[in-house]
């Protein structure tokens, strides 16, 4: 039914794929970060899993579409990178431009210049530990913690039962935890 | 339940994702297992110290336009009419609001849509550093009186928060060469700008939904003013945006 309309209209199907799937770009855009070594291999990857989302948005079935991208998105990732290097993180250095962008451009109520300082310090370090984790862990704790997405969601990204979703976040937490505290020397005992 | 068992199913208790049985198994481990009721509480900590806004990357604008670039453009306006009446018809996948959005879009004056393309700019424009707000607050007394003297109407500044909109505070822009006020919100990670302008001659109009370059943008005409909501969250979400406005307007 749906492949009869998009049929005559490829304009129409276009913007109704735009509509639908790119306020989802940052989304997209933060898993492609934390998978890849390079802003630019971020960059290729994103604009190859919109193409590919765009071929094959008459097989899309309805439902949630962010799943549905971020699994074509991490289908890129894997295929296109994991021949040549392992994922590896692309942490943020001073020169690169989109750091600046990186920053909420917002701040915290009655936050001081100095927490501002320090909140920044912190997430950056908590940025570059998650890019550390091993890849299996990486991607679960980004579609959770900064991507937001119900375990459900998650099993059908990585294509895996839910009960390894769990496992996984599990293990993955401990391990950032373990990280952050090393790195903070802060913490419990 | 055993406490291997616990120390998985207890971040599917903090992540909320645990049926009533479950959650109940899990906290009567805890409440007799002190090892696993320190680990729920150490997990619920790091959770919160994780600030999910400040670890999300933001996609270059240049990367936005490229992909929009490879996709097919929209068509000349006779087709697209065509094409519409056509997935009303056939009954077509996409939802009746974006149905309505190309109806709109279609039936949209050259006027509107340079407008439209205006509006989506100042909400860019207002995402660089620095440039979000003029006079930042969370407090629609400190922003509502901020606009006094600088524009000709006093803009509707209302605070959200209890609905799920943070306030962050007031800005003045430019739309169609005329000064107007934005007013910012939040909404998790995402910003909504909410432009104001004397809307002569007519004095209430129903709100569309349109998009333009991956925005959101919910339009509509109350009070005598013209109001535009843009922001990347989704259509819905903007929608109940703006009629919890509209509600606490008439309140």
């Amino acid at each position: 039914m749906a492949g009869g309309a998009a049929n005559g209209s490829d304009g129409g199907k276009a913007e109704r794929f735009k509509e639908l799937a790119l306020p989802h770009l940052d989304a997209i855009y933060t898993l492609a970060r934390y998978l890849l070594r390079s802003t630019s291999d971020a960059d290729d990857a994103v604009q190859e899993c919109y193409l590919r989302a765009f071929c094959h948005f008459d097989s899309f079935r309805g439902g949630p579409i962010k799943p549905w991208l971020l699994a074509i998105l991490r289908n890129v990732c894997h295929a296109s990178y994991a021949g040549n290097a392992r994922l590896v993180y692309a942490a943020d250095t001073g020169s690169e431009l989109d750091n600046s962008q990186a920053k909420p451009i917002w701040r915290e109520d009655s936050e001081t210049p100095e927490q501002t300082v320090l909140r920044r310090h912190e997430s950056e370090t908590m940025r570059r530990l998650i890019g550390e984790l091993p890849t299996e862990f990486r991607e679960v704790i980004v579609l959770r913690e900064i991507n937001d997405l119900s375990y459900r969601d998650i099993a059908t990204v990585i294509a895996a039962p839910i009960g390894t979703v769990m496992s996984r976040l599990a293990r993955g937490r401990k391990m950032l935890r373990d990280a952050w505290i090393a790195a903070e020397g802060g913490g419990s005992p | 339940m055993n406490c291997e068992e616990a120390s998985i199913l207890l971040h599917a208790l903090i992540d909320g994702e645990l049926d009533a049985g479950h959650a109940r198994d899990v906290e009567a481990h805890i409440a007799t297992c002190p090892n696993c009721a320190a680990q729920l509480r150490e997990f619920q900590e790091f959770r919160n110290a994780m600030t999910p806004a400040r670890l999300l990357h933001t996609a270059p604008m240049s990367l936005r336009s490229r992909i929009e670039g490879k996709l097919p453009a929209r068509r000349a306006a006779g087709s697209n009419r065509r094409s519409v009446i056509k997935g009303f018809a056939v009954g077509a996948t996409a939802s009746a609001l974006a149905a309505s959005g190309l109806l709109v879009m279609v039936m949209r004056t050259d006027d509107e849509r340079r407008i439209l393309g205006e509006v989506v700019s100042a909400h860019l424009r207002s995402l660089q550093a620095q440039h979000l707000t003029d006079v930042p607050s969370s407090d629609q007394h400190m922003v509502k009186p901020w606009f006094n003297g600088r524009l000709d109407v006093a803009p509707p500044v209302i605070d959200l928060t209890a609905q799920g909109f943070t306030l962050l505070g007031g800005r003045l822009d430019y739309v169609d060469a005329k000064p107007v006020a934005a007013i910012v919100y939040r909404r998790r990670v995402h910003v909504i700008n909410l432009f104001c302008a004397p809307a002569p001659g007519s004095s209430k109009r129903k709100s569309a939904m349109e998009s333009l370059h991956g925005f959101n943008v919910r339009s509509w005409t109350e009070n005598g003013l013209n109001l535009w909501a843009v922001s990347d969250i989704n259509a819905d979400e903007l929608t109940e945006f703006g009629e919890k406005f509209e509600a606490a307007l008439r309140q």
